[in-house]
């Protein structure tokens, strides 16, 4: 590796930065808004066919057309973001719905006859949420939701479109800076796929520790 | 207004470039992974481990970046590819990973005593693959193979970055000459949900048309 390329690295870690900035902003905003359309179905005829639409919507058309929307429909409510916010806000609304469809499994999965229990020893339906159903759910969710965070963070590869300087953004600029676009664009390929490797690594770990304890009860 | 009608050719023309490029990429996509499936499952140790590395690799690389590899990086060893065909190649390497992890999950579904009763009955290695274990995997892997195409059909929009004249590619020229910039990228939306309801359907048709009675 000659000069040119050596000193690409601290460029490529800094968009990398904002790469993960950017999609653990997005994965945390779009937690939220999720619950709520997982719970949707449990709601009256309006909020179901809501939901449905927005879920269709969200995961029938494709992400970089989604960003462009909301980056260019924004200011004609003059709300005038920053590519940052736009990107983020884009991410996590998409995320919204591919972790409600997630959500929405791991709480189908907890038994009824818990629930039932639970409210026979007359706990409360939020403590029977906080200590019966998510726990629960969160352990059946937990390869799914690590997949949703490895495609997030590959999704948000989209956000280069609107100038903003995460990964994709700065190899592009690299590639034409120092015309080795193949050196280029490899690295960076790399460090996406070493980052979700690293986040597959994590999820089993967790994984592991869940059903150890739950053993050992 | 500019017209929605005198713009509706273009996005006839993006909408059929959408659907050739990406029709062609999801095939290439689905025959890769065939071929990535069986070498997962080949008893050359060194030959499926160095397939597993690559669908591990393919899982975190975004598409975008392998467009630009492809695309971009493509000349520095004299591989000068036209968009159309870095889309079209670019979705295929992309799309052959995880459609590889569903083809060998089909495979492996198979019940091994399929295969004994095949070799029993006198069919050859090749017969029982074609006609025994293929069939039934492929009615298993449906639906997620439908998945799949629709995912790598939305992904197929990050091509309008290398210029390609798709769907995306469209509303940004449109709304660059008529400064018209909700209209065109509602439009085209409207026009990939609709496809990909369109798709979905079709793979739910597939599957009642293929399911076995009594299963």
């Amino acid at each position: 590796m000659d000069k040119a390329v050596a000193h690409i690295w601290p460029a490529l870690l800094d968009g990398l930065t904002t790469t993960m900035t950017i999609s653990l902003a997005a994965l945390l905003f779009g937690a939220p808004p999720a619950l709520l359309l997982a719970t949707a179905g449990r709601g009256g005829r309006w909020i179901r066919a809501l939901a449905g639409i927005y879920l269709s919507f969200w995961r029938g058309t494709p992400i970089l057309v989604q960003l462009l929307i909301i980056f260019y429909i924004l200011p004609f409510f003059g709300l005038e973001l920053d590519p940052v916010v736009a990107a983020t806000l884009a991410l996590a609304l998409n995320t919204a719905a591919f972790q409600s469809e997630i959500y929405r499994a791991g709480l189908q999965a907890v038994p009824r006859g818990e629930i039932e229990a639970a409210t026979m020893l007359g706990l409360s339906s939020r403590m029977i949420f906080l200590h019966i159903e998510a726990p629960q759910a969160f352990r059946t969710m937990l390869p799914a939701l690590v997949g949703e965070i490895q495609a997030l963070v590959k999704n948000s590869s989209l956000v280069s479109v609107i100038a903003v300087t995460d990964l994709t953004r700065r190899a592009q600029q690299l590639a034409a800076s120092t015309f080795r676009p193949l050196e280029v664009y490899a690295s960076a390929l790399v460090l996406y796929v070493v980052i979700g490797l690293l986040l597959a690594g994590v999820g089993l770990l967790i994984e592991r520790h869940l059903s150890y304890r739950s053993e050992g009860q | 207004m500019s017209g929605f009608m005198t713009d509706a050719p273009l996005y006839l023309a993006g909408l059929v470039t959408t659907i050739t490029v990406s029709g062609s990429g999801i095939a290439i996509a689905i025959l890769f992974g065939l071929a990535l499936a069986l070498a997962l499952r080949s008893r050359l140790r060194s030959l499926s481990l160095l397939v597993r590395a690559y669908v591990e690799f393919a899982r975190g690389a975004p598409l975008a970046l392998v467009l630009f590899l492809l695309y971009y990086g493509g000349p520095q060893f004299g591989l000068l590819l036209s968009p159309y065909v870095a889309g079209i190649v670019s979705l295929g390497l992309y799309g052959g990973g995880p459609f590889a992890e569903i083809f060998r999950a089909g495979l492996n579904a198979v019940p091994k005593g399929e295969r004994e009763a095949a070799e029993m009955l006198g069919l050859t290695q090749g017969q029982c693959f074609l006609y025994v274990e293929l069939p039934q995997a492929l009615r298993l892997t449906l639906p997620p193979s439908v998945g799949q195409a629709i995912a790598l059909l939305k992904e197929s929009a990050v091509l309008s970055v290398i210029t390609l004249g798709e769907l995306t590619k469209v509303a940004g020229a449109i709304s660059s000459i008529t400064f018209a910039i909700v209209t065109p990228y509602l439009t085209i939306a409207l026009l990939y949900w609709a496809l990909v309801e369109i798709l979905s359907r079709f793979g739910r048709i597939l599957e009642r048309r293929f399911a076995v009675k009594g299963f």
